[in-house]
C-alpha cells in the first residue's frame, strides 16, 4: 500500500465519511454552488464578479462583501442553534435525540466560534468599512489594499470553518477551546486545529483591519472635524479599534502556543511536564473580555446614530457617551478573571475583579439613559430602527442586570457554565450586537443599497425577534438557576427540565420566522427597488456626513472634501446658510483595484488547510505564495490612478439631476 | 542633543553598550543578594530600554497630536496589565492547588 | 502639470505619514504579542519538571555576545538611515549590508545555543520552562529573520531605483523594526537570561 503521508498527511478518504445531516448540508452547499456558477456564466458576469467586487479595494464594495459572508454564516449559526434545541427537547430519558454525543458537541463548538469570530465580527466590519470613510469625509481608507487583504483573510478563515463540515471533523472542544481538552492527547484529530487556523487566520485580518481604521480615523478627518466633532458612531469604532489592537495580538499568542503544544509536544498548556492549562485560560480570557466590548461598543454607536434621527432631536450627552465609551474600553481590560471565578484564585483576587466587573455598569448605564433622555421631548418616528433600539433597551438591559448578578462571586458559584449564563450572553449579544446591526443596517440599507427597505416586513421581523428572543431565553434563565449546566445534549425527566426547552424551541422557532420576514423583506424590497429608491441620499432626515452623499455613493465619495463646523455636521449644512455655486473640483487620486488580496487569501486558506492536515508540501506552498504575493505588491509602481475632472463633472450631474 | 543624527546614535550605542556590561556585570559577579540584584538588573533594563526608546526610535521629538506616544503609552499600559495580573492570578490558582508542596 | 506634481507630492508625504504610523502601530501590536509570551514564561520558568534550571543552563558569556552583536546592527542600521538621509546610495547598502551580515550573526548565535541545548537533551518538548523559553527567544528570532528576509527585497528596491521616497519610506518602515527587534530583546536578555539565570 503506497505512503501516502507525504502528498496527503493525514487526509485519507475517511475524513470525507459523514453522517446524513453533515452529508445533506455539504450536497446541498455543493449545488448551489454549482447553481450560482452556472448563473454567474450564462449571464457572463464573471468580469463582472472579478473586476468589480472580488479585486476590489473600495471600502464599500468590501463592506458589502463583508454583509454576504457574515450572512451566509449567519444561516448556518441560526441552524446549529435550532438543532441544539430541538435536540435538547428530544434527547431525555431513555431517548437519546438524534445526534451523537460527538456531533452535538462539534455543533455548540462551530454555533460559537461561527457567531462571534464571522458573524458579529463580520457583520460589524461590513457596516465600519462602508460607513468611516463617509462620516469622516473621506475617500477611503488609509490602506485600501490591506483593506481588502483583510477581508480575504476573513474569509479564508470561514471557508476553512465551512469545510471542516465535509471534509474532517470540527472542534469539539467549545469555541474557546480549553486544554486539555484541546490538547493532542485529547482531541488527537483535526477539529481543533481547524478551530485554531480558521481563529488565527480571519484574527491577522481583523488585527490588520484594527491598524487600517485607527490610521484612517486619526489621520483622515476631513478639515474641521476634531475628534469631538466626530460622530458617535466613530468614537466607538475608534474604541474598538484600541481594543482590537490591543487585545488581539493576546489571541494570536495564545492560539498559537495551543498549536505548538499539539504539533511538536510542547509544554505550554499540558497537564504534564510542569505545564499549566490554567495558564490558557487566563489568556485566553484576557482576549475574550476585550473581544465581547469589540462586538457591542460598534453596537452602542449605531444607537448613537439612529436614536436622535428618529427622534429629531441631538444626541443627549456627547461629551460623557464619549467618557462612558472610553471607561468601559479601559475596564474590560481589568475584569477578565471573572470568566473563572470558580477556577481557585481565592477570595482576595475574585473580589478584585468582581469588583471591577460591577464598575462597568455604571458607564453603560450612563449610555442607556442617554439614549432615553435624547428620546425624552422629541418627535418619535417608531420605524423598525427604533423597534430595534427597543427591543435593545429591554433585553440587553435584563442581560447587563443579570451580568453584573453574576459579577458577586458567590453568585456565580452557583450559576458558573449553567443555562443562567448562556442566557446572559445572548441578552446581551442578541439584544445588543445583532439588533443593534439589524437597526444599523435598516437604517444604512437605502445608503448601500440605493433603495428602502420594506418597512412593514421590517416591523414584522423585529417583532418575531423580540418576541421570539424572550420566549426563547427566558426559559433559559430558568433552567439555569434550577441547575441545568451548559452543552447538555441529554438529561432526565425526573428534573422537570423538559417543558421548559420545548418553549425554548418554541422561542427559537419564533426567531426564525423573524428571520424568514428578513429574507421576505430583503426580496421584495429589492423587487421594489425602483419604487423605494433614494432619489435624495437623504431618505431618513440624517445629521451625518455620509447622508450628503448619494444613494450609492460615488466611488470616490466626495466630489469636494467637505468642511465641517459643527458636531451632526450634515445636519449643519442643511439648516445653515451655505456658500452656494459651483463647487471647483480637482482630480482626484483613487487607489487601483488588485488581486493581490485574494491571491494572499487563497494561499493561506491553502496554508491552513495544510497545517491543519499536515501536508507538508502543501504549507510550504502557501507559504512562498503569501511571501511572493506580498513581493510582488511591493515592487508594483502604479497602485494608484488619477480621476479626471470630467468625469467627476459628469457622476455630478447626473446626480444631479435625479 | 538632537535625535536622529550620527553623534546622537554613536552616544547612544556606547551608552546602551555601558548599561548591558553593567546589568551583565552585576548579575555574573552576584553583586548583591537575590532580591536586590533582580531589582538592580531590572532597573538597569528598564533604564537601557527608556534609552534605547529615546535615542534610536526617536519617541518623545514629534510634533502635535503625539499619536506615536499614546500608543506606546497605551501598550504599556495594557502589557503590564497582562504581565502583572497573570502572575498575580497565576500565583494565587497555583498556591491553591498546592502544587507548591 | 506643476499642479499635478504638487497635488501628488501632498498626496505622498500624507500616505508615507500614515503608512509609517501605520507600521509603528503594528510594531505595538507585536509587542503586545511579546508580552504575552513574556507573561508565559514568567508563570513556567520555574516548572521544570525536575529538569535543570534556568542557571544550570544559561550560558551569560554567550547571550552577552549575542546582545552586543545585535546591538552594533541597530548602529550600523541607523548609519544607514543617516546615509539615506544624505542620499548616498552607496552607504546606505553598505551599512544595511553590515546590518544584514550582524544580523546573521546574532541568528547564528541563538541557533548555536539552541542546538547546544536540544542536543544536551534540553529541547523545547522536555518541561514547560524549556517550551517557553525557546518560544519566547524563538519567536523574537523568527521576527529577525523577516527582517533580514525584507531587507534582502528593500535593498534590491534600492539597488535598482535608487533612494526614491518609496524606497525610503520602506527603509524606514524596515529601521523601525529592527530597532523595536533590539528594544524587545534588550527585556529578554535582562529578564531570561541575567535574572532569570542568575
Amino acid at each position: 500500500m503506497m505512503d501516502t503521508t507525504y502528498l496527503f498527511g493525514r487526509l485519507t478518504l475517511d475524513a470525507f465519511k459523514h453522517d446524513m445531516i453533515e452529508t445533506a448540508v455539504g450536497v446541498s452547499a455543493l449545488l448551489i454552488g454549482i447553481a450560482i456558477t452556472a448563473l454567474l456564466t450564462y449571464y457572463k458576469k464573471w468580469r463582472w464578479l472579478w473586476y468589480d467586487w472580488l479585486t476590489s479595494v473600495d471600502h464599500k464594495k468590501i463592506g458589502v462583501m463583508y454583509l454576504i459572508v457574515a450572512t451566509i454564516m449567519l444561516f448556518k449559526g441560526v441552524v446549529e442553534a435550532l438543532m441544539m434545541r430541538a435536540q435538547q427537547v428530544l434527547s431525555v430519558g431513555d431517548s437519546y435525540g438524534y445526534l451523537s454525543s460527538p456531533h452535538f458537541q462539534q455543533i455548540f463548538t462551530a454555533h460559537g466560534t461561527n457567531m462571534i469570530f464571522f458573524v458579529a465580527m463580520g457583520l460589524t466590519f461590513a457596516l465600519i468599512n462602508f460607513l468611516v470613510p463617509l462620516q469622516i469625509g473621506a475617500r477611503d481608507v488609509a490602506f485600501p489594499f490591506l483593506n481588502s487583504l483583510s477581508f480575504w483573510l476573513f474569509a479564508a478563515g470561514a471557508a476553512l470553518l465551512v469545510i471542516s463540515m465535509n471534509i474532517g471533523v470540527f472542534s469539539s472542544a467549545g469555541w474557546v477551546a480549553y486544554p486539555p481538552l484541546s490538547g493532542i492527547e485529547y482531541s488527537p484529530g483535526v477539529g481543533v486545529d481547524y478551530w485554531i487556523w480558521s481563529v488565527q487566520i480571519s484574527g491577522a485580518g481583523t488585527l490588520l483591519s484594527g491598524v487600517n481604521f485607527l490610521v484612517t480615523i486619526l489621520n483622515m478627518r476631513c478639515p474641521g472635524m476634531t475628534l469631538m466633532k466626530m460622530p458617535l458612531f466613530i468614537w466607538s469604532v475608534l474604541i474598538v479599534l484600541v481594543l482590537i489592537i490591543f487585545a488581539f495580538p493576546i489571541l494570536t499568542a495564545t492560539a498559537g502556543m495551543l498549536s505548538l503544544d499539539r504539533f511538536f509536544g510542547t509544554h505550554f498548556f499540558t497537564p504534564d511536564a510542569g505545564g499549566s492549562p490554567m495558564m490558557y485560560i487566563n489568556l485566553i480570557w484576557a482576549w475574550g473580555h476585550p473581544e465581547v466590548y469589540i462586538l457591542i461598543m460598534p453596537a452602542f454607536g449605531i444607537f448613537s446614530e439612529i436614536v436622535p434621527v428618529f427622534s429629531e432631536k441631538r444626541i443627549f450627552g456627547y461629551v460623557s457617551m464619549v467618557w462612558a465609551m472610553g471607561s468601559i474600553a479601559f475596564f474590560s481590560f481589568l475584569v477578565w478573571l471573572h470568566h473563572f471565578f470558580t477556577m481557585g484564585a481565592g477570595a482576595n483576587v475574585n473580589a478584585f475583579f468582581a469588583f471591577m466587573t460591577m464598575i462597568i455598569a455604571v458607564p453603560t448605564g450612563v449610555k442607556i439613559f442617554n439614549w432615553l433622555f435624547t428620546m425624552l421631548r422629541g418627535k418619535i418616528h417608531f420605524t423598525s430602527p427604533m423597534l430595534w433600539f427597543m427591543g435593545f433597551v429591554v433585553i440587553f438591559t435584563i442581560g447587563g442586570m443579570d451580568g453584573v448578578l453574576m459579577a458577586v462571586a458567590p453568585v456565580d458559584f452557583q450559576v458558573h457554565n449553567s443555562l443562567f449564563l448562556i442566557a446572559h450572553f445572548h441578552s446581551v449579544i442578541i439584544g445588543g450586537v445583532v439588533f443593534g446591526l439589524f437597526s444599523g443596517f435598516t437604517y444604512w440599507w437605502p445608503k448601500i443599497f440605493g433603495f428602502k427597505l420594506n418597512e412593514k416586513l421590517g416591523e414584522y421581523a423585529a417583532f418575531c425577534w423580540i418576541f421570539g428572543f424572550l420566549l426563547a431565553f427566558i426559559p433559559l434563565y430558568i433552567l439555569g438557576l434550577m441547575g441545568a449546566t451548559r452543552r447538555l445534549d441529554h438529561y432526565e425527566l425526573s428534573t422537570g427540565w423538559r417543558p421548559l426547552f420545548i418553549v425554548a424551541l418554541a422561542g427559537g422557532l419564533v426567531i426564525a420566522i423573524g428571520i424568514f420576514f428578513q429574507l421576505l423583506q430583503i426580496l421584495v424590497s429589492f423587487r421594489d427597488r425602483k419604487k423605494n429608491a433614494d432619489r435624495t441620499g437623504d431618505p431618513w432626515n440624517g445629521r451625518t456626513l455620509e447622508w450628503s452623499t448619494s444613494s450609492p455613493p460615488p466611488f470616490y465619495n466626495f466630489a469636494v472634501i467637505p468642511e465641517v463646523q459643527d458636531r451632526d455636521a450634515f445636519w449643519t449644512m442643511k439648516h445653515g446658510s451655505h456658500g452656494e455655486g459651483k463647487p471647483r473640483y480637482e482630480q482626484i487620486h483613487m487607489p487601483k483595484s488588485t488581486a493581490i488580496g485574494v491571491y494572499i487569501g487563497a494561499f493561506s486558506f491553502l496554508f491552513g488547510f495544510a497545517a491543519i492536515w499536515q501536508i507538508l508540501w502543501l504549507a510550504i506552498v502557501g507559504f512562498i505564495g503569501i511571501m511572493a504575493s506580498l513581493i510582488v505588491r511591493l515592487s508594483d509602481r502604479s497602485t494608484s490612478t488619477y480621476v479626471a475632472i470630467e468625469e467627476i463633472e459628469k457622476i455630478e450631474e447626473e446626480r444631479g439631476r435625479a | 542633543m538632537r535625535q536622529g543624527t550620527f553623534q546622537s546614535y554613536l552616544l547612544g550605542f556606547a551608552a546602551c553598550l555601558i548599561l548591558t556590561l553593567a546589568a551583565y556585570f552585576v548579575a555574573s559577579g552576584h553583586l548583591f543578594s537575590k532580591m536586590n540584584l533582580d531589582l538592580a538588573i531590572a532597573a538597569i533594563t528598564a533604564l537601557q530600554g527608556c534609552l534605547f526608546l529615546f535615542v534610536y526610535l526617536e519617541l518623545g521629538q514629534e510634533r502635535k497630536p503625539r499619536w506615536n506616544m499614546t500608543v506606546f503609552l497605551f501598550m504599556i499600559g495594557v502589557a503590564a496589565l497582562i504581565l502583572v495580573g497573570s502572575i498575580w492570578i497565576m500565583y494565587h490558582l497555583n498556591y491553591n492547588l498546592m502544587l507548591h508542596t | 502639470m506643476n499642479e499635478h506634481k504638487h497635488h501628488a507630492d501632498l498626496h505622498f508625504i500624507e500616505v508615507s505619514k500614515n503608512t509609517i504610523f501605520g507600521f509603528w502601530v503594528y510594531l505595538m501590536t507585536d509587542a503586545i504579542l511579546f508580552a504575552t509570551l513574556f507573561a508565559t514564561y514568567a508563570v513556567l520558568h520555574d516548572n521544570t519538571f525536575g529538569g535543570p534550571s534556568a542557571r544550570e543552563l544559561f550560558s551569560l558569556p554567550h547571550a552577552l555576545g549575542a546582545t552586543i552583536v545585535l546591538l552594533a546592527s541597530s548602529l550600523t542600521c541607523a548609519l544607514a538611515m543617516v546615509a539615506v538621509s544624505k542620499s548616498d546610495k552607496t552607504k546606505t547598502i553598505g551599512w544595511y549590508g553590515a546590518t544584514f551580515l550582524l544580523g546573521v550573526c546574532f541568528l547564528a548565535m541563538v541557533g548555536t545555543e539552541f542546538a547546544r541545548l536540544i542536543a544536551s537533551g534540553n529541547g523545547w518538548d522536555r518541561n514547560a520552562f524549556l517550551t517557553a523559553y525557546f518560544t519566547l527567544i524563538g519567536t523574537h528570532a523568527l521576527h529577525i529573520v523577516f527582517g533580514l528576509l525584507f531587507m534582502i527585497v528593500f535593498l534590491w528596491e534600492v539597488f535598482r531605483r535608487g533612494l526614491v521616497p518609496v524606497t525610503i519610506r520602506r527603509l524606514t518602515c524596515l529601521k523601525l523594526f529592527w530597532f523595536f527587534s533590539y528594544f524587545i530583546w534588550i527585556f529578554m536578555f535582562g529578564i531570561v537570561y541575567l535574572i532569570g539565570a542568575s
